[in-house]
């Protein structure tokens, strides 16, 4: 009966929003996940003192806000689960569950639906939330993993002799039941970056072993191109006009420059610091500045950021951070820049007016991604 | 007519995987295998020895198959394997005539060493490539070496140098060998030795074990006899086999660390290894074969790729433009550890980290930090352009 109710209430504070006097804070809290901690560091945004850890379901990756920055929505990968922590308490207060092996995802720009990259499925899911929330049995209990644990406990017992393969050649029996409001799109292997195009009815997502960006219809549910760009794709950013589509190719060290219209590949930018190598230079994270100038783009085991000049896509500045530096975020005047370092543990936080660092600050254990509530 | 596939394409998702696509041609990739092989006896993958199989790798083909669907879109191009088991390098022959007059220029080849070579000398000249994804031998990289030969699989010589490597970064440098009686134990021994001298470790002594428990033949094949009267850092043990191998760690005279065949040994994957989206391609494996990934697994899926990869990059099925893209340098292959890897043009080789692995984790992964070369620091590992011994 209380869970029904709280279920209920839950629904209806989601959907309505501002339902439960629930607005913007601005506590100017910085909020990084780490996967192995299983946790949510929250750092005061002047120190960078921890304020508190939110526990979550196992390894948190992807964090993102909702619309009106009063929620936080956390990928948990092996805790098959998107979490949702209250910005104003800092808490945990709902789950998404059984949701396999979620990495990345992106919301409509209403916040209504959210599009997960379904890496074990190869499938995009296209959840639509108020539909979830109502349409759901009941609220998954919140329980949070321990630093370190995996609590994905689904045993499939299997037997470990070798029977042979042919039995089983073509044995697709991946039809899951669908969560309520959930409906997905086929896919190339190992979806990654996920972007939601502001006009709301396009979606892109990265196949990592497809070398492929899919341009997917979200009222037709299919694709409607496919984009060869370069090897093991991962992250999305588009120019602030709309215009162009910048992809970041791990293997590669590159970014493609897509035209957001035809598809065309505009440029590739190659990237290479002082002193390293090619194969050293791993691109992952990308982001833009909100007037689209620059963009920045974490450049993984070569432990530098790039600044990109967006107009003439050189680049100006290679900033040194720590071990494998992934995902980049801006403050909201865009004056800080902060860099998760997935080997080091910690976070470099780059004054943007004179691309320095100007501290780096230890949080738990693999640091993923960034969030700033200022 | 790219549009009219573009929305062929779409047409065949948006059915979901119910209507076969009846547009695309399929490009075949062979794949041949002995019909009777002893590496794969039930009796020895039932051992789980460290770096042995434990299964025939073709599973790894067909995960490669599922990764691939998008990779011939541009030529209009659904990728297949077909199998074929053959008896000895002529029964193989076999397959390569009969999949080569259907159209195949691509052969993964699972055999061992001598098979492989004599399939290579066979089809010498001929138009079509051979992946070798479970000889480690050096010889085939070294005199036996032929152009149409690419090795997927690590070397021995990769193998043990990256072992080498991170025994120098330990400081374990004086080193007891102990080796097997059979032809491939010795390559190993003989491989190891060439990577102690490169990095200046030392072999204290070399002393031969057998396998039995003849009480006259004790002094080869006790543990505690073999590994005394004399002072080591570390026991490197060469057992292709793996059945000796397993005794020796816990059984030396003197409390040593133990490397090679058991204890820490190098291999191109482990299902442990938890870097570079690894866990995904374990997990799609072990799906489909029922247990976890070996490296010649790892290699069948590797060469599968490859291929695909060339098709997808060129937007060709031209066999030389395919060939040339797969032995010349940029071809970016991406084995899901960590670095873009591509062929050797000196010997064929593919360049790749190797993992220094126990039973359930990997220690660490080669080239280890310190080991630098001039051009590619995966060179570092196995036979360089100015010591191969490789003349196409």
């Amino acid at each position: 009966m209380t869970s029904k109710r709280n279920t209920w209430l839950m629904t209806t504070a989601i959907a309505a929003g501002l339902a439960f006097g629930a607005q913007a804070k601005d506590t100017g809290y910085i909020f990084v996940s780490s996967e192995k901690d299983n946790a949510i560091s929250v750092l005061d945004g002047k120190s960078y003192e921890l304020v508190k850890k939110i526990g979550t379901a196992a390894r948190p990756r992807h964090l993102q806000f909702n619309p009106d920055r009063t929620l936080i929505y956390v990928a948990a990968g092996d805790g098959s689960a998107i979490d949702v922590i209250d910005v104003g308490k800092l808490e945990l207060v709902d789950r998404i569950g059984e949701i396999d092996d979620p990495e990345l995802f992106d919301l409509s720009p209403d916040g209504k639906i959210m599009y997960i990259s379904l890496e074990d499925d190869a499938k995009l899911g296209i959840l639509d939330l108020e539909a979830y929330f109502a349409g759901r049995e009941e609220k998954p209990e919140l329980t949070v993993a321990a630093p370190g644990e995996d609590d994905d406990d689904e045993d499939d017992d299997d037997d470990d002799d070798d029977e042979d393969e042919e039995a089983r050649e073509d044995d697709d029996d991946d039809d899951d039941e669908m969560l309520p409001g959930m409906k997905t799109v086929e896919v190339g292997g190992e979806p990654e970056g996920v972007l939601a195009n502001p006009d709301g009815k396009t979606v892109y997502v990265t196949s990592e072993v497809a070398n492929i960006v899919h341009v997917v219809d979200t009222e037709a549910l299919e694709i409607t191109k496919n984009v060869v760009v370069g090897n093991r794709p991962r992250r999305f950013v588009m120019t602030p006009d709309g215009t162009e589509l910048w992809v970041s190719n791990e293997l590669s060290g590159s970014v493609s420059i897509l035209d957001a219209k035809t598809y065309d590949i505009l440029d590739t930018i190659s990237f290479l610091p002082r002193g390293f190598r090619p194969e050293e230079v791993t691109p992952v994270g990308i982001t833009m500045t909100d007037d689209g100038s620059t963009a920045i783009v974490g450049l993984g085991r070569a432990n530098h950021v790039a600044f990109v000049d967006t107009k003439s896509r050189e680049i100006e500045d290679y900033v040194l951070v720590g071990e494998r530096a992934w995902n980049t975020t801006f403050n909201r005047d865009n004056s800080l820049l902060f860099v998760t370092n997935g080997l080091s543990d910690d976070i470099s936080i780059i004054d943007v007016a004179s691309r320095k660092v100007v501290k780096s600050v230890p949080v738990g254990r693999v640091p993923h991604t960034v969030l700033i509530d200022d | 007519m790219g549009r009219m596939l573009v929305w062929l394409l779409s047409a065949v998702l948006a059915l979901g995987a119910a209507a076969a696509p009846v547009v695309a041609e399929d490009f075949t990739i062979g794949y041949l295998q002995l019909s009777k092989d002893s590496r794969y006896a039930k009796k020895r993958t039932y051992a789980r020895l460290l770096l042995e199989p434990l299964g025939r790798p073709y599973s790894g083909a067909r995960v490669a198959i599922d990764e691939v669907k998008f990779h011939g879109a541009a030529v209009g191009a659904t990728f297949k394997v077909k199998r074929h088991k053959g008896k000895g390098a002529l029964g193989l022959l076999e397959g390569v005539d009969k999949l080569s007059a259907e159209g195949v220029r691509f052969f993964v080849v699972d055999a061992p060493a001598d098979v492989l070579s004599e399939l290579a000398g066979a089809t010498k000249g001929r138009d079509l490539l051979l992946f070798n994804i479970t000889a480690r031998e050096d010889r085939l990289r070294q005199d036996q070496c032929q152009e149409h030969l690419l090795h997927v699989i690590p070397s021995f010589a990769m193998l043990t140098d990256a072992l080498v490597q991170y025994l120098i970064t330990r400081k374990w440098r004086e080193i007891l060998v102990l080796e097997g009686t059979s032809d491939d134990d010795k390559k190993f021994a003989e491989a190891f030795a060439r990577s102690a001298r490169l990095y200046g470790a030392e072999i204290v002594e070399t002393r031969p074990f057998v396998l039995s428990n003849d009480p006259r033949q004790r002094d080869q094949n006790n543990i505690t006899l073999l590994t005394t009267g004399v002072d080591y850092d570390v026991v490197f043990v060469a057992d292709t086999d793996g059945e000796f191998a397993r005794d020796v760690p816990y059984q030396t005279a003197r409390p040593r660390p133990v490397v090679g065949s058991e204890g820490l040994g190098a291999a191109a994957w482990h299902w442990a290894w938890e870097r570079h989206g690894a866990p995904q391609l374990e997990n799609r494996f072990q799906d489909r074969a029922k247990r976890p990934m070996r490296d010649i697994d790892w290699a069948a899926w590797m060469a599968v790729k490859a291929v695909a990869e060339a098709v997808q990059r060129t937007e060709s099925k031209d066999f030389a433009v395919l060939r040339d893209y797969l032995r010349g340098p940029d071809l970016v292959l991406d084995g899901f550890k960590g670095n873009r890897l591509n062929f050797r043009p000196w010997n064929n080789q593919l360049r790749q980290p190797i993992l220094l692995v126990t039973h359930n984790w990997v220690v660490e992964r080669a080239p280890l930090k310190g080991f630098l070369h001039q051009t590619n620091n995966m060179d570092t590992l196995g036979f360089n352009e100015n010591d191969s011994g490789c003349r196409f």
